[in-house]
Order: C-alpha cells, then sequence, then structure tokens
C-alpha cells in the first residue's frame, strides 16, 4: 500500500506537485497518467525517497519513508524514466549489487539473477558491460534491478519506453502477475491504451494536482463523460489543442 | 534552398546555451549558499595572495640584481609558461575528446543546416575556455606581481593580454587536431581510454625531462666556467619554436622598454594561420570521426573481481561489501582513472630522486638551519603531493555515482554507509602512501626520531583531513555530467579543495615548526634552555584539534548535502 497525503514539491515560486492526496490499495495496479510536466516523475521521485518533499508526507506499507527511510525502501522496487546504469560494471555484477544493496546475497540471489536475465532475455550479455547494451537492454536491466529483492511495491516511472513488443507484453504480464499475488504497482505511462487495459484504478494529474482519480468507469462518472473513451477524458482534462489552433500552426 | 542562402547563426548565437548555462549556474550558486559563496571567496583570496606573494618576493630579488636579474626574470616566466603550454596541451586533448565528439548537444548541432567551421570555431572557443580557465587563473597574481614589480603602467594589463590570448589558442588548435586525428583512427570510447595513457605517457616524459635537465643548475652559478657562459645560457632561448616563450618575450619587452616586434607578430600570426589550419582539418575529417565516435566497443569482462578482494573484505555487512567491490571493479576498468595511477608513479619517483639529489650529507658541513627547513619543506611537499593524489582520486568518488545515484538513493543504503565507503576506499591507500613516502624521505634526510615521529604524527593527521575534504568537496561542487572522469579534479570544486588542503597543510605547518625548531635546537646544541615540552604539548594539541575538525566536520557537511542532493 502507498498513501500520500497532502505531498507538495516547490521549486522556488514554481510548485511541481501539489497537495496530492492519494491511497493505493495492496494488490492493485494503478495507473498514473498527466502531460509532460504534470508532476508525475516529481512525485515518483519523492516516493522513492530520491526528492524530500516540500511538505506532506509519503507512507510505503504503512512506513513514513522521510522519518523511517531504511524501513520503507527496503519494501521498494524503484523504476525510473531514464536507464541509467554503471557503464564498467557487467549486467549480473549490476544485479548482484543491486540485491546488496538491500542486504541480499547467496546462492539464492544468484539464482534470482539467472532466472530474470531468463526471462528479459539477457543472459547472453550476462558477464558483458553495460555500456554495450542498447537502451531496451538497460531498460530491462533496471526492470531485473527492481525485481531482485523481492519488493513489495513496485513504483515504475514509463516502464514501456524503449520496449520491444515483446518484452512489453511480457511486462504487462508480470505486473498483473505481481498484484494477483498481493504486491503493488504504481506506474506512469503516455500509452492511455496500457493504462486502460491494465490498471485496476487510474488518476489524472495537471499541474501538479490529481484532477480525476479512481476506476475507468468512476472517473467517467466524476467528469460527466461516460460515453469517452480514455484518450478523449484525458484531453478533456489537461486541455488538449483545438482543430483551429492546430490549422493554424501548421499553416504557418 | 542553395548552401549560401541559408543564414548562419552568428558564433555568439552558438555559444548561447553554454555562457547562459554557466550564469544560471553561478546564479543558483549564489542564491542557495552565501556562506559558501564567502569560504569560496576567502579561500581563493588566499591562495591568489599566496601566489602573488611570492612571485613578488623572488622577482624583488631578481630586480635587484643588475643584469642577470631582468633576465632571470624572463627565463623564470619562460619556463612558468612551458609548464603551462604542456598543461593546456593535455587539457585541450582530453577536453576536445568530450566538446567535439561525446557532448550531447551534438546531435542537435549536427543535425542543424550549420557550416563546419562555424561549428569548429564554437566548438573551440567552448575548449578552450573549459581547458585554458583554470591556468588563466593561475597566471592572473604571476602576471600581476610582475607588472606590479617591473612597473609596467596602466597599458600592461592590455598587453599582458594581448600576448596571452593567442598563447591560449594555439594549444587548443593542436589538441583538437590531435583528438581529431586520433578520434579517426580508433572509436571514441576507445580513444578516451587511449587518451587517458597518452596523456599520461606525455606527462611522463615531460617530468623526466624536467628533472634530468636539471633547470636547477640555472640557479648554481657555481657550475658554470665563467660568467660569461652563465650570461650565454639565460639569454639563449628555451625552446624558441613554442608560443611560450613568444608571450614571455612580448611581456619583458613591454616591462623592460625594448622595442621588438616580432614576439608579437609570432603570436598574432602563428595563432590565426593556425585556427585557419585546424579548421580545414576539421572540415575534412570531423564528420568522419563524428561517426565513428558513436559506434560502441564491445567488450567481455575476462577476470571479475571477487575472490581474494571479497574475502578480504568478508567482515562487512554486504551492502558496503559490494558497495567498495563496485567502487573498486569502477576505477580498475576505467582507464581514465586507473591510468592515473602511473602519473603518480612517476610524481613519486621524481619527489624521491629530488631528495636524495639534495646535497645535505654529501660531506659538506650544511647549516643546521636548512636542514630543518628541508625537514619542513619535505613534510610540505609530502602533503601537496598527498592533496595532489586525494583530488584525483578522492574527489571524484560522488560524482561519479553521477547519473546512477537513483539507485543507491532509492535503496535501503544509509547514505552514511555510502560516504563512509567512499571515504575509507580512499583514505586506507592514501594512509599506506603518506606512511611510506614520510618514512621513506625522512630516512634519506637522516631525520632523527623525534622529527620522524613528529613527520609521521602530522601527516597521518592531515591525511585524514585531506581524505574528508576531498570528499566533502566533491559532494558540495558534483560534476554529475561529466564524460571523463579525469576532467572532474581540473573542476572549479577540485580548485576549491586544492585551495582549502593546502592552505590547511600551511597553517599546520607554520603552526609547529617555531617549537619544533627549537626542539631541535635543544637536541642539537644543547640550547637555549626553554620550556618546549610544554609549547609541544601545546602546539601539537592545537595540530590534532586542527586535523580532527577538517575532518569531521567537511564529512557532516557532505552527509548533509548528499542527504539532500536532488536530481
Amino acid at each position: 500500500m502507498i498513501r500520500l497525503v497532502q505531498l507538495t514539491k516547490r521549486y522556488g515560486k514554481f510548485t511541481a506537485v501539489d497537495g496530492i492526496d492519494l491511497v493505493i490499495p495492496t494488490g492493485e495496479l494503478f495507473g498514473f497518467l498527466g502531460p509532460n510536466g504534470a508532476g508525475k516523475t516529481t512525485t515518483f521521485r519523492m516516493i522513492a525517497g530520491i526528492l524530500q518533499p516540500t511538505s506532506g508526507t509519503v507512507e510505503i506499507g504503512g512506513i513514513d519513508i522521510i522519518h523511517r527511510p531504511l524501513e520503507a525502501k527496503q519494501r521498494l522496487g524503484f523504476i525510473p524514466d531514464r536507464p541509467f546504469v554503471y557503464d564498467k560494471l557487467t549486467g549480473g555484477e549490476f544485479l548482484r549489487f543491486a540485491a546488496a544493496l538491500y542486504g541480499q546475497e547467496g546462492p539464492a540471489i544468484e539464482r534470482r539473477i539467472d532466472e530474470l536475465l531468463e526471462m528479459f532475455e539477457l543472459s547472453r550479455w550476462k558477464d558483458e558491460l553495460t555500456e554495450t547494451y542498447s537502451h531496451g537492454m538497460r531498460q530491462k536491466l533496471i526492470i531485473s534491478g527492481a525485481l531482485v529483492h523481492r519488493p513489495e511495491v513496485i513504483v515504475v516511472d514509463e516502464p514501456m519506453v524503449g520496449l520491444d513488443p515483446k518484452s512489453a507484453r511480457l511486462l504487462k504480464d508480470l505486473f498483473r502477475h505481481f498484484v494477483d499475488r498481493g504486491g503493488t504497482v504504481l506506474m506512469s505511462t503516455h500509452t492511455l491504451e496500457v493504462a486502460e487495459t491494465m490498471c485496476d484504478q487510474i488518476a489524472i494529474v495537471h499541474g501538479g494536482k490529481i484532477v480525476a482519480h479512481g476506476t475507468m468507469a468512476e472517473v467517467r462518472e466524476q467528469t460527466s463523460s461516460e460515453d469517452l473513451g480514455l484518450e478523449d477524458l484525458f484531453l478533456k482534462l489537461t486541455g488538449g489543442l483545438r482543430d483551429q489552433q492546430l490549422d493554424t500552426i501548421l499553416e504557418g | 534552398m542553395t548552401t549560401a542562402s541559408i543564414v548562419q547563426p552568428s558564433l555568439w548565437t552558438m555559444l548561447t546555451p553554454r555562457w547562459r548555462s554557466a550564469l544560471a549556474r553561478l546564479r543558483q550558486e549564489q542564491s542557495g549558499a552565501g556562506g559558501r559563496v564567502l569560504l569560496l571567496a576567502l579561500v581563493g583570496f588566499m591562495f591568489w595572495a599566496a601566489v602573488f606573494g611570492i612571485a613578488y618576493r623572488v622577482l624583488r630579488y631578481f630586480r635587484g640584481v643588475a643584469e642577470i636579474g631582468n633576465l632571470m626574470a624572463g627565463k623564470v616566466l619562460g619556463v612558468i609558461l612551458l609548464a603551462f603550454l604542456s598543461l593546456l596541451l593535455l587539457s585541450n586533448i582530453i577536453t576536445a575528446l568530450s566538446t567535439f565528439f561525446l557532448a550531447k548537444d551534438l546531435d542537435l548541432l549536427i543535425a542543424a543546416p550549420i557550416d563546419r567551421s562555424r561549428l569548429y570555431l564554437s566548438k573551440l572557443a567552448e575548449t578552450i575556455v573549459h581547458s585554458s580557465w583554470m591556468v588563466a587563473l593561475l597566471a592572473l597574481p604571476i602576471f600581476t606581481a610582475y607588472g606590479i614589480v617591473y612597473q609596467g603602467g596602466p597599458w600592461y594589463p592590455v598587453v599582458a593580454l594581448a600576448a596571452f590570448i593567442p598563447y591560449l589558442v594555439m594549444p587548443a588548435v593542436v589538441g583538437t587536431a590531435i583528438t581529431l586525428i586520433l578520434v579517426n583512427v580508433f572509436p571514441a570510447r576507445r580513444t578516451r581510454e587511449l587518451l587517458g595513457l597518452m596523456a599520461t605517457g606525455t606527462i611522463v616524459i615531460a617530468l623526466a625531462m624536467l628533472r634530468f635537465l636539471r633547470p636547477e643548475q640555472l640557479a648554481q652559478p657555481e657550475g658554470f666556467r665563467n660568467l660569461v657562459d652563465y650570461l650565454a645560457v639565460l639569454r639563449t632561448p628555451t625552446s624558441p619554436l613554442l608560443p611560450s616563450e613568444w608571450t614571455a618575450a612580448m611581456i619583458m619587452n613591454w616591462l623592460l622598454h625594448i622595442g621588438d616586434p616580432w614576439p608579437i607578430v609570432k603570436l598574432w600570426g602563428v595563432a590565426p594561420v593556425a585556427v585557419a589550419l585546424g579548421g580545414l582539418l576539421h572540415r575534412w575529417l570531423y564528420h568522419r570521426g563524428f561517426s565513428k565516435a558513436q559506434e560502441g566497443a564491445e567488450r567481455k569482462i575476462r577476470r571479475p573481481l571477487r575472490g581474494p578482494v571479497a574475502g578480504f573484505l568478508r567482515f562487512l555487512p554486504v551492502s558496503k561489501r559490494e558497495f567498495i567491490l563496485k567502487d573498486l571493479r569502477l576505477f580498475f576498468r576505467d582507464n581514465t582513472q586507473w591510468s592515473q595511477l602511473i602519473l603518480l608513479a612517476v610524481l613519486l619517483i621524481v619527489y624521491l630522486f629530488n631528495i636524495k639529489s639534495l646535497p645535505l650529507h654529501s660531506g659538506e658541513r650544511v647549516p643546521f638551519r636548512l636542514v630543518t627547513l628541508i625537514s619542513f619543506l619535505n613534510l610540505g611537499l609530502a602533503g601537496f603531493v598527498l592533496s595532489a593524489v586525494a583530488a584525483r582520486f578522492i574527489f571524484p568518488a560522488i560524482s561519479l555515482e553521477g547519473r546512477q545515484m537513483w539507485l543507491i538513493r532509492s535503496s535501503p543504503l544509509d547514505p552514511q554507509a555510502m560516504l563512509w565507503s567512499k571515504y575509507w576506499v580512499g583514505t586506507v591507500p592514501l594512509l599506506v602512501l603518506a606512511l611510506v613516502i614520510t618514512v621513506f624521505t625522512n630516512w634519506l634526510l637522516h631525520a632523527g626520531v623525534f622529527m620522524m615521529a613528529v613527520a609521521v604524527g602530522t601527516i597521518v593527521l592531515y591525511t585524514l583531513a585531506a581524505s574528508a575534504l576531498a570528499l566533502s568537496f566533491g559532494a558540495l561542487y558534483p560534476q554529475f555530467g561529466t564524460e571523463n572522469a579525469a576532467q572532474i579534479p581540473t573542476s572549479f570544486g577540485g580548485l576549491v579543495y586544492m585551495m582549502s588542503s593546502l592552505s590547511l597543510l600551511a597553517a599546520i605547518i607554520m603552526v609547529q615548526a617555531g617549537p619544533v625548531a627549537a626542539r631541535l635546537r635543544i637536541d642539537q646544541f644543547g640550547y637555549p634552555p626553554g620550556h618546549t615540552t610544554a609549547e609541544l604539548v601545546a602546539v601539537g594539541s592545537i595540530v590534532v584539534a586542527t586535523c580532527a575538525a577538517a575532518t569531521i566536520i567537511p564529512l557532516r557537511m557532505a552527509l548533509r548535502t548528499v542527504e539532500r542532493m536532488e536530481w
């Protein structure tokens, strides 16, 4: 379970995240949607303990990440939007290191590393430096790193970027199985179709605030848009360009 | 649309993102921490004052010596500028690889319809600024001292600037050209590694030459047959084909009112020609090189670092152990990092060779005062070497975590444990090095038990503090975006660290010099009687307290900074 209470982040006069209240129950796959610059990544980085909130609290499994960061992080697997890994470590070494950060080692972890690499079809590259990996391979390695210590909660920022269709499908199935077994996933995505088909609940953020939240049916009801698909609903809430404006831009 | 009809952006426009970013960074720094800016200003002022003070005293002395004095002043300026020139060349070679081939803005610039010469000039300007600012900062107090001692007049700053600008441009053009050729021969990732080795090799040769040519002979006129021979050596330019000589000549000609236009003609004639030739080479080779630079190098690891090292660290919890192993792996696999060990080895050999060749125990009677002075100078030199080593290996520790910090920060690894690991991974080898050089050089100097104890105690305390300072300044001024580990210590934060640690070293030596020398005199001659033991205890306590403060306070600051770091 993840609980955000009045979560706020300000950079000088600019408010990136503006008093977000949200509860993501255990055993749910939760979609976090919003246009670029809405505050999604900032929110995720605060949940992961990378950014300090200006005010408000974040709880992971009932543990406050600001006051008891180590215990809260122990339950968390974070997958960032950009796959930066150590260039001079091999894939195997990176996963061993990621597990060690959570205090885990030994034969069980070695088996787990092999399983994960096998699942993501990276076994062939286990002993090669990650500087030779493609963007998609790095993304898969980072996802493996977030899973290696068997977290209770996964926070994942734009997981599908850079993945081939087969890996994307694998990831969707993986997250579904993870929540079916009692895990929690908070995922941001721009692929609305993914959110619509995968997520139990969604929240749409705009200007640092949640503008709609609930199951798809609940969000449609809240916004009186019963007949709209998620894409139209999203554009309605976040302000897409009108046809007239598009014409003006294209005609120059 | 024809090529000619495409309007090209001005050089200023192309450089706008760079200077605007620099200004924004400066504004952020200033608004964030007033205390840090004040500390920086203070340390910077102290360091400049020290360089200026030394240069001023030396030049005043030269000025007082008829005929030879002016020649010596010119010669010294030539030697300083020659040393700077070799630094500039190396720095430009390394920087050009980042600015011309690995920078993040290159995709954007190359995809745009920008003329190649325009791209060359803007990237050359960027390279010059990045690689030369530190030399320019160091040169400023030296040039100022020349201007004041030799009464250069109100136009002197303009003359000095006119002599210095082409001097900075030429090594940049040559360094860039070398990089361009190398990238065309090797893929960029390999080239970067090759450059690390090449830079090290060049410095090794330069140091060896400097050592074995023995420039200190110039300071010993008695070694020459007669005064005419000595004057002849002083008058002969050391390296007449190098811009360092032309710059020194232009400045000295102005200061001594000598009407010789040749240095100006050479500087302002050769520099533009060099830029033009560099532009041609760029036009010819750049595109092929850039394309090649995008090719990655496939590499398998032959010897993964486990077994004995992991066994040795078995007593540590798994998170700390794997963190240390990770740092060691990254260090030994990154040629820009480990190759600096070769440089360190050469520096050490030159240093020990110098100490050994001192004529203190060659049979001639050397004044006691001089022996004591040398002992303290040795302490200072050892401290300087350790500071430089810490700048190379400990200062970049936080920066090298860089863009991977998300992993550390989102994991339950305590920031304190991370700092702890980084501090000891750097400090333990540094302590071993400190003890080896201190004990060995004091043995070479035939130091007594007391002096040996003072030196060992001081250097151990200083090493602990210098490591802490290096780690802390590395955290305060991180370089997360850097493409090359060897560039991190030459950043602004690296300079501030060096100035701070050297100020601490100077303070420690100054505090203990008097009482220790008094005690040595008593041991040697039995006079003058006094309460030296009490003084020594007091001074020892001050040194311990200062070093402890310089270790604990910076580490606490670093911890706070790392905990609050946001990216």
